[in-house]
């Protein structure tokens, strides 16, 4: 070959490729009729960085879910299209994209942080896929950016937290700080809280911000000893959590200004954070030591399938595939029925491990708010700070 | 603001520049007598704090850990040089850029492979596992006392070496003229190789040392990367004296700009930086 | 003309034709992925001009690119497009007054330095983007509708379709390469290259070196702006991301890899990298590690860029 043949040949080589690839796609279709195909279910979720550990958890119990069902929902294998969306926002439509249009999944399960789960609802509500929301309390989800096709099983943010003023009024501390990331979740975090503290008569006398991921908080801790507030609202999650219990309590804060948080700052880090957590006053719609059954046998079952005990996350997965497998049930397996199907999924009561909880008219749960505390490696249950909170979901154009 | 409340900003900041000073000094040696743009410089510190985490785990000391760990550290450094490194020398300052831009992609993959991608925490050595009260609110780590006084004997250490040895006169001959030092006798194939491996153990006993302190997370070098090349920039390249001076300074201007300026806190050093290179474009201590 | 140069001519022709033909046969998610492969490339021509022609080095020229995207975001309003050419107006008009500000500031001074003090600057935009609510800080904003052309209720394309915005893509890359051209080969292009090769030579020979680099560097800044523009309206995103070092990084990658100063480099270049990290990605998750190693090679056995590959036949 000469020079030339190679230098076109090595160009031709690429558009072949690439050629070839695309012809393949079409040739699979004749053989989906052949038999049931698997049901493609996309689990788009964060499997680095500082929430890799939500992300594994709420895989482990989706499939522990499945599992439970003999490996199939409603008669159709399960085919897992898995995508680790490193929580970033940047390329959450990218990665939407991707999985939605080139990968073509019948299901998208996903995610954890908020700013991805904005790309995601955006690739979303324009292809008409069934997307479940695990875990991103991004308000607008179920709220101003509804949908027909999105379907939440975790919570908004504003629903966490919002309980959490009228707790710490009625522990006496009029006056607090508020602390978190500056980015949209933080925000809505400190929106919610704001208005059910400040509702009860409480006064929140500085706010703290530091730009998302960073976890220096030495200056910030500084602040907050100056400011001298009855007590700290926070909200952190994940590998921040870890470290801002760890740095508050080193900071010989702990003692003196009682810190609360919505559950998050105690989830699935209790062992990380160890003695540093003991007695902190969390609000969540779950709890380490429900007098549920369903949620003892829902522990065991996690715990004999992957050594570790389950957090809200797992709770959350594993509800993601209950509403799933209810939705394939109403229509025998046949996702194209969508219209069929959304509406089964509408108005249903799930049998969760948090205890029963209602699909809101937005798609998102109505729910206990749990006062929980930390005791030893478990958020204890201490009593329901607020029965059935349902989000406001401002702007869902499905309430009309 | 309160003057104990400032002094104790004061100490946030030294101590975060203090840990900076480490980094930037090996990437200052690295920069200014090999003459190379190492933008793999962050990886080494991640490498640093990885090491810390496992080596804990294994050897079940801190302090083992830290020792066992320069000594790898070390081995990488040369290692590194021979492999890669020495092919850039003489190539121009784009093409250092491209490769170490490169060697981030594979260090961050090799890391994944190695550790995974979890967050870890490395537990503070228990001897300095306590706080001292500062105020009536406040405490303060002691092991963060510890790290700068031990980033600070280095500085010593290392003003010592280069300023009253024989390696350290040959270290400064090299820089200012290679050929020149070479026909002189010296070894400037080992000189370079020992000055890479010492810029390369100075970031990954940062990193170790601010594992306690900050966890150990994928990226976690990416951060202090950029935030070192401005301190180098700032200082003069090949200036460790510049490297303390500036890093000091980037310290305390990060800390007080997340306190008193939060909404453009980030912008702060690269203002700082901007505004040097136009007053003095060759940085402080910088040669002209 | 030599060989060497014609045949390199008629390969870039063959790509054109074979990019005209593509929207014909590819299914709609590979139209999106080479719409942003053409985006890159115009993105790193502008790079190149700075880089390649002018021996500029600047580590933040994802500054005026980012900064268009955003500007776009700005006007475009919630539920309705903006206007194609008052919003390109706006893109680039910022693009290139920003340039103007920071490149009176930074062409005083040269060498690393100037590398280091680009970056600065880019960094500084990116944190002010990073830490602004209502820019959407770290998530970002969307740009729910693309913007549109529309002169007295007739739309002669709509890029809210995939293949018409990968056609416009194409021919605004087809236009910003001949016009590169064109100002390389005119006495402008000629001066650059003159600074390029010696800069107090040219002065001595009287030549106002700093008005030409400041022009050439708003001109780059402009181009892209223009890439900012189209990203964004490609995408709906804009985040800061598209403004941070790691950007200004990879492009000044693909513009080195594809080899400076030559006309198809950064095609070939963006083309190259963009298509590698789709293979890669295909094969394993540890891509980057590839992507790496593919780089450190380059660097070590094709000095000059992947064009050089092509250059072969000179030595004979």
């Amino acid at each position: 070959m000469t020079i030339n043949d190679q230098r076109t040949s090595r160009r031709r080589f690429l558009q072949g490729a690439g050629g070839l690839a695309l012809s393949a796609s079409p040739l699979a279709l004749p053989f989906a009729f052949a038999q049931p195909a698997p049901l493609k279910v996309g689990l788009m979720l964060p499997y680095t960085g500082t929430y890799a550990s939500l992300g594994n958890a709420i895989t482990n119990a989706f499939k522990l879910y499945v599992a439970e069902k003999g490996g199939k929902l409603a008669g159709r294998d399960i085919e897992y299209v898995v995508l680790d969306d490193e929580s970033e926002p940047a390329k959450a439509v990218d990665n939407a994209n991707r999985i939605v249009n080139r990968d073509k999944v019948d299901v998208l399960v996903g995610t954890v942080h908020s700013g991805v789960q904005a790309g995601m609802v955006k690739v979303v509500r324009e292809s008409g896929v069934l997307s479940i929301i695990p875990n991103a309390g991004f308000g607008a989800a179920t709220g101003q950016l509804c949908a027909p096709n999105i379907f939440r099983t975790s919570f908004s943010n504003w629903q966490t937290i919002h309980a959490l003023g009228k707790v710490m009024w009625e522990k006496g501390h009029k006056t607090c700080a508020w602390i978190t990331h500056k980015y949209a979740a933080g925000e809505e975090m400190f929106g919610g809280f704001r208005q059910g503290y400040e509702k009860v008569g409480g006064k929140i006398v500085k706010d703290l911000w530091l730009p998302f991921p960073n976890v220096e908080f030495q200056a910030l801790l500084t602040e907050i000893a100056a400011a001298k507030p009855d007590a700290v609202a926070c909200f952190f999650a994940g590998g921040a959590a870890v470290k801002f219990v760890k740095d508050y309590d080193a900071a010989g804060l702990k003692a003196k200004i009682p810190l609360y948080g919505n559950g998050f700052l105690t989830d699935g880090t209790l062992q990380a954070q160890g003695a540093s957590a003991q007695g902190i006053l969390t609000t969540l719609h779950y709890a380490d030591s429900l007098e549920i059954p369903k949620d003892k046998e829902f522990r065991l079952n996690y715990a004999k399938a992957y050594k570790l005990q389950p957090d809200v996350y797992a709770v959350q997965g594993y509800d993601a595939a209950q509403l799933l497998d209810i939705g394939l049930k109403a229509v025998k397996g046949d996702v194209k029925a969508a219209k069929a199907m959304f509406a089964a999924m509408e108005g249903v009561t799930i049998d969760s491990p948090r205890g029963k909880w209602k699909m809101s008219r937005a798609h998102n749960p109505i729910q206990d708010s749990y006062l929980r505390q930390v005791v030893g490696e478990q958020n204890k249950y201490v009593s329901v700070a607020w029965k059935a909170l349902e989000d406001p979901a401002p702007g869902c154009r499905m309430l009309a | 603001m309160d003057p104990v409340i400032f002094l104790i900003q004061v100490l946030n900041g030294v101590q975060y520049g203090l840990l900076l000073f480490l980094v930037a000094s090996g990437l200052t040696l690295i920069f200014g007598i090999l003459g190379i743009i190492n933008l793999a410089h962050g990886s080494f510190y991640m490498v640093g704090a990885y090491l810390a985490f496992s080596l804990t785990e294994r050897l079940g000391s801190f302090w083992l850990a830290l020792a066992a760990g320069v000594v790898l550290a070390v081995l990488l450094g040369m290692a590194l040089e021979w492999l890669v490194m020495r092919f850039l020398y003489q190539r121009d300052h784009l093409y250092q850029v491209l490769l170490t831009y490169g060697l981030i992609l594979i260090f961050e993959e090799l890391r994944s492979l190695v550790w995974g991608d979890d967050v870890h925490g490395v537990q503070v050595p228990q001897l300095l596992d306590f706080s001292i009260p500062l105020t009536d609110t406040l405490s303060y780590q002691v092991y963060r006392l510890a790290m700068s006084a031990i980033c600070l004997a280095i500085a010593a250490g290392m003003y010592w070496l280069i300023q009253k040895t024989r390696l350290g006169m040959m270290i400064r001959a090299g820089s200012f003229n290679r050929d020149m030092a070479q026909s002189l006798g010296i070894d400037i194939a080992l000189l370079y190789r020992a000055v890479f491996a010492l810029g390369v153990a100075l970031a990954a006993l940062a990193g170790m040392l601010a594992a306690p302190v900050s966890s150990v997370f994928p990226g976690m070098g990416n951060q202090v990367l950029i935030i070192s090349f401005v301190v180098v920039v700032i200082g003069g390249i090949g200036s460790v004296k510049g490297a303390f001076v500036a890093a000091i300074l980037i310290g305390l201007a990060d800390t007080f700009g997340k306190v008193l300026v939060p909404q453009i806190a980030a912008m702060v050093v690269y203002l700082l930086m901007a505004a040097v290179l136009l007053w003095r474009p060759q940085g402080i201590f910088g040669r002209a | 003309m030599d060989r060497q140069a014609r045949s390199l001519q008629l390969l870039l022709l063959a790509g054109l034709l074979a990019l005209a033909a593509f929207p014909l046969v590819g299914e709609k998610f590979y139209i999106q992925f080479i719409t942003k492969v053409m985006v890159m490339a115009m993105f790193a021509m502008s790079l190149d001009l700075l880089v390649g022609y002018t021996g500029l080095v600047s580590l933040g020229h994802a500054l005026p690119f980012g900064l268009a995207a955003y500007a776009l975001m700005l006007v475009t309003p919630e539920t309705q497009a903006a206007g194609i050419w008052w919003s390109l107006a706006a893109s680039l008009g910022i693009a290139a007054a920003a340039s103007l500000v920071v490149g009176l500031l930074v062409l005083r001074t040269s060498g690393i330095y100037f590398i280091m003090v680009t970056l600065a600057f880019g960094q500084m935009a990116y944190y002010y983007v990073h830490d602004s609510s209502h820019l959407g800080g770290s998530d970002g904003k969307y740009i729910y509708v693309r913007p549109a052309l529309e002169l007295l209720g007739w739309k002669p394309f709509d890029l809210e379709n995939s293949t018409h915005f990968y056609y416009f893509a194409l021919a605004l890359m087809v236009f910003v390469y001949a016009t590169l051209r064109v100002l390389l080969a005119s006495p402008f292009g000629r001066v650059l290259a003159g600074i390029k090769e010696n800069e107090h030579r040219m002065r001595m020979l009287g030549f106002a070196t700093f008005r030409y680099k400041l022009a050439c560097f708003v001109l780059a800044g402009m181009l892209a702006g223009l890439a900012g523009w189209l990203a964004a309206a490609h995408d709906g995103l804009v985040n800061p991301e598209m403004l941070s070092w790691h950007q200004s990084g990879q492009l000044l990658m693909m513009v080195i890899l594809g080899g400076m100063g030559t006309p198809a480099g950064p095609i070939v270049g963006a083309v190259a990298l963009k298509a590698l990290e789709l293979v890669f990605q295909g094969w394993t998750k540890h891509w980057q590690l590839l992507l790496g190693a593919f780089i450190v090679l380059s660097v070590l056995f094709v000095p000059r860029g992947l064009t050089q590959l092509f250059a072969w036949r000179r030595r004979g």
